[in-house]
């Protein structure tokens, strides 16, 4: 007999320890007591996800979720759902609760508390296949744009929707069309900010590789409504793949007349081109970009005039994120009003998130507006990697700041980052976990923005410089507790006086380490201790000669020959040639070895 | 194809939302969709995408068209794949390799069952579909 139903059992680890697999053996034992071993399958899957409200079991082709099952549950679930085909409701997951959660959010299965509009093609679509893009409502906002609605109309359902930009400003994005539209040129320009460059961000190459043509729908319809003619999609070179499909999807769009000239027979002309970036990461910001774009060195210009008066070779310029951009199409198609029921008042609509770091389930999540961090990190990133304990969150990259564990609750949104003295920047976000020290994670992202800084403003060359020196002499032990006041000042100097908002906003992963983890900071100072173990300066390795059995292994090991000692007798480390590496930490199966 | 006028794109759009959609559906042919973003093809995407043709190849298997997709989202098990079949539900696979590759072609494309271990539950429901 062919099998009727497929039951999936989370093998997650979190399902795992509350006993998914005498889950899994009951259900097979089950239903071969039952007579129906041949029609149904019992599968272990990867982590659902959803690990609170585990163990979890999903029953296909229904569809059925079943949360919170017990290994005694197995034979209620073969007798009802499998011979009888009655779902067992006391363990569905109670989907009403999720979606009063969810906020008015309708129609949604939304136990995976993921929403998908930017990522509504990736994954699903050939993106290499136009084709495929119009049979998903591809280029249906277009023929809106172009034969049913005014330029006005278009401005107003933006502002209806209430999209902010999502390059992380969160500059309301009909506000910047309005702009542009008003400014008076016989020519202005279109362009797309793809030049991501936050560490541990990818959310805008996944959407340009996996759905390239929603960006050029995108800008198409800004062009029609502002009066451009021209787009530039501002690219880094890093992104090869990206660049590849975007190539591709120019040239099928340009086949189809949905580029080019009198686009559908409306008489609307427009093009778009690619230019690459060279990866600096200043060239992210709107007025150095522009620059780079005309191919000048790529430093950032005083604000006014905005690119919006003033941009690409002084003429008025739209210039909008890859995720902007991807949001266009659905809220002409679906509405401005449909839109604005998404996410929070403060910012309607979703999120992605590139979720890496210490967590088990990396990934790239697209969530409404409002979502709790909490969610984000342990409802669907399953939580923190080898049963550790969470510390903070990065987000916003470079520009952002620490969330620690007393805000896991914040709903996410705008204003409410700001508030707790981080952003939504770009949309990375990092999970730091108690191993990390955060003296040593504020270093890492000045250290970048030092790096990255084009040295044209005082505040940010001279500042950075200075910040990250103080913080240099923290980790190596020389610290005082005046520093902490001069970093502060410093930092502040910084964020009032800087030209671009990559000087302003510097300071603020070092600002909110210190607002959150000001005690890491005074061991540091104070005790000379790295709590976390991270600072190599401030810690040193020790062997502890009871648990030491002398096997040699941490010996063989260490690349500097710091480790002796007899075969079967206790080592020593010479801490004078130790270099800290952790080789034997890493080695040692006694637990012997421990840092200080 | 030459440049469209909107009666064209609307005809169009009608005739392969019916192939999209035909594509789930009882007695059509089945479907490998393989996750090839950037982090799919450095997890081994090509190397999988490579054993499927191999293995139709060898098998004589000829009514499963092999195609490719963006990102899915689900880093941690990449290399990710989709099998679309008739009377199956459709199902994700993550953390695939030549031989559940393997194992995906003998348990589920012949025999019609599950690879334990590697079913991956879909990241969200989808917007566009559910309409």
């Amino acid at each position: 007999m062919a099998i009727r139903n497929y039951i999936l059992v989370c093998g997650g680890s979190g399902c795992e320890s509350s006993h998914s697999d005498d889950i899994y053996k009951n259900l097979i034992a089950e239903a071969k007591a039952q007579g129906v071993a041949d029609e149904v399958q019992v599968v272990k899957t990867g982590c659902f996800g959803f690990c609170e409200q585990g163990p979890i079991v999903k029953i296909l082709p229904e569809d059925s979720f079943y949360v919170q099952v017990k290994p005694s549950d197995a034979k209620e679930l073969i007798s009802e759902h499998i011979i009888k085909g009655r779902q067992v409701e006391r363990l569905l997951y109670n989907k009403e609760t999720a979606k009063q959660k969810a906020g008015q959010v309708e129609d949604i299965n939304f136990y995976k508390k993921q929403y998908r509009i930017v990522l509504r093609n990736c994954g699903f679509i050939n993106p290499e296949n136009i084709d495929e893009y119009i049979a998903r409502d591809g280029y249906e906002a277009l023929e809106k744009v172009l034969f049913d609605l005014t330029p006005e109309d278009v401005i107003n359902e933006l502002k209806t929707a209430g999209l902010r930009g999502r390059g992380g400003a969160g500059f309301p994005t009909w506000m910047k069309w309005n702009f542009t539209k008003m400014a008076q040129n016989d020519v202005k320009y279109v362009a797309c900010n793809a030049d991501e460059g936050d560490p541990g961000a990818y959310m805008d190459r996944s959407t340009l590789e996996g759905d390239p043509h929603s960006i050029l729908e995108g800008m198409t319809i800004c062009g029609h409504t502002i009066g451009a003619n021209k787009g530039f999609i501002y690219i880094r070179a890093e992104y090869p793949l990206a660049i590849h499909r975007l190539e591709i999807a120019i040239k099928q769009a340009h086949e189809y007349g949905l580029l080019g000239k009198d686009i559908l027979g409306s008489g609307f002309d427009f093009d778009i081109e690619l230019r690459y970036g060279a990866g600096a990461f200043v060239c992210g910001e709107e007025t150095a970009l522009i620059q780079s774009l005309e191919g000048h060195r790529g430093m950032p210009q005083p604000r006014p005039p905005f690119p919006a008066v003033k941009g690409l070779w002084q003429k008025p310029t739209c210039l909008n994120n890859v995720e902007t951009w991807a949001n266009i199409p659905v809220i002409l198609t679906r509405g401005g009003e449909w839109f604005h029921k998404i996410g929070t008042e403060d910012s309607p609509g979703t999120k992605v998130f590139a979720l890496t770091g210490k967590i088990k389930n990396s990934g790239l999540v697209e969530v409404p507006m409002g979502t709790t961090l909490r969610e984000i990190v342990y409802d669907i990133g399953g939580g923190i990697t080898g049963g550790k304990k969470f510390k903070a969150v990065q987000t916003g990259g470079p520009s952002g700041g620490m969330i620690s564990a007393e805000n896991l609750d914040t709903p996410i949104d705008f204003g409410r980052l700001q508030s707790i003295g981080s952003m939504m920047g770009s949309g990375s976000m990092i999970v730091i976990n108690e191993d990390d020290c955060m003296v040593d994670v504020a270093k890492f992202y000045l250290n970048f923005s030092v790096d990255e800084a084009c040295g044209k403003c005082a505040p940010c060359r001279i500042g950075g410089r200075t910040l990250l020196n103080i913080l240099e002499k923290i980790t190596n032990g020389n610290g005082e507790l005046a520093d902490i006041k001069k970093m502060k000042d410093v930092a502040h100097a910084m964020q009032r006086g800087s030209l671009c908002a990559l000087g302003q906003t510097a300071p603020n992963p070092l600002i909110s380490s210190l607002k959150w983890f000001e005690d890491e900071f005074m061991a540091h100072i104070v005790d000379k201790k790295c709590p976390a173990g991270k600072c190599k300066k401030l810690i040193t390795y020790t062997i502890d000669p009871e648990k030491c059995v002398g096997c040699t292994a941490c010996a063989r090991k260490c690349p500097v020959g710091a480790i002796s000692g007899e075969v079967k007798k206790p080592h020593v480390i010479d801490t004078t040639v130790c270099i800290k590496c952790g080789a034997c930490i890493q080695t040692c199966k006694f637990g012997a070895i421990s840092i200080h | 194809m030459a440049k469209m006028t909107l009666d064209q794109l609307r005809k169009l759009r009608e005739s392969k939302q019916d192939d999209i959609k035909r594509r789930a559906t009882e007695g059509k042919e089945g479907q490998i969709i393989i996750g090839m973003g950037t982090c799919g093809i450095a997890a081994g995407a090509k190397i999988v995408l490579d054993e499927f043709l191999d293995q139709f190849e060898k098998r004589g298997i000829t009514n499963i068209s092999v195609t490719q997709t963006g990102c899915m989202g689900l880093c941690s098990v990449e290399p990710t794949l989709e099998v679309i079949m008739p009377n199956m539900p459709n199902i994700i696979y993550g953390n695939v390799d030549k031989a559940t590759v393997d194992k995906i072609v003998e348990d589920h494309i012949i025999n019609k069952k599950l690879v334990n271990d590697h079913v991956i539950d879909r990241p969200a429901s989808d917007i566009v579909g559910d309409k």
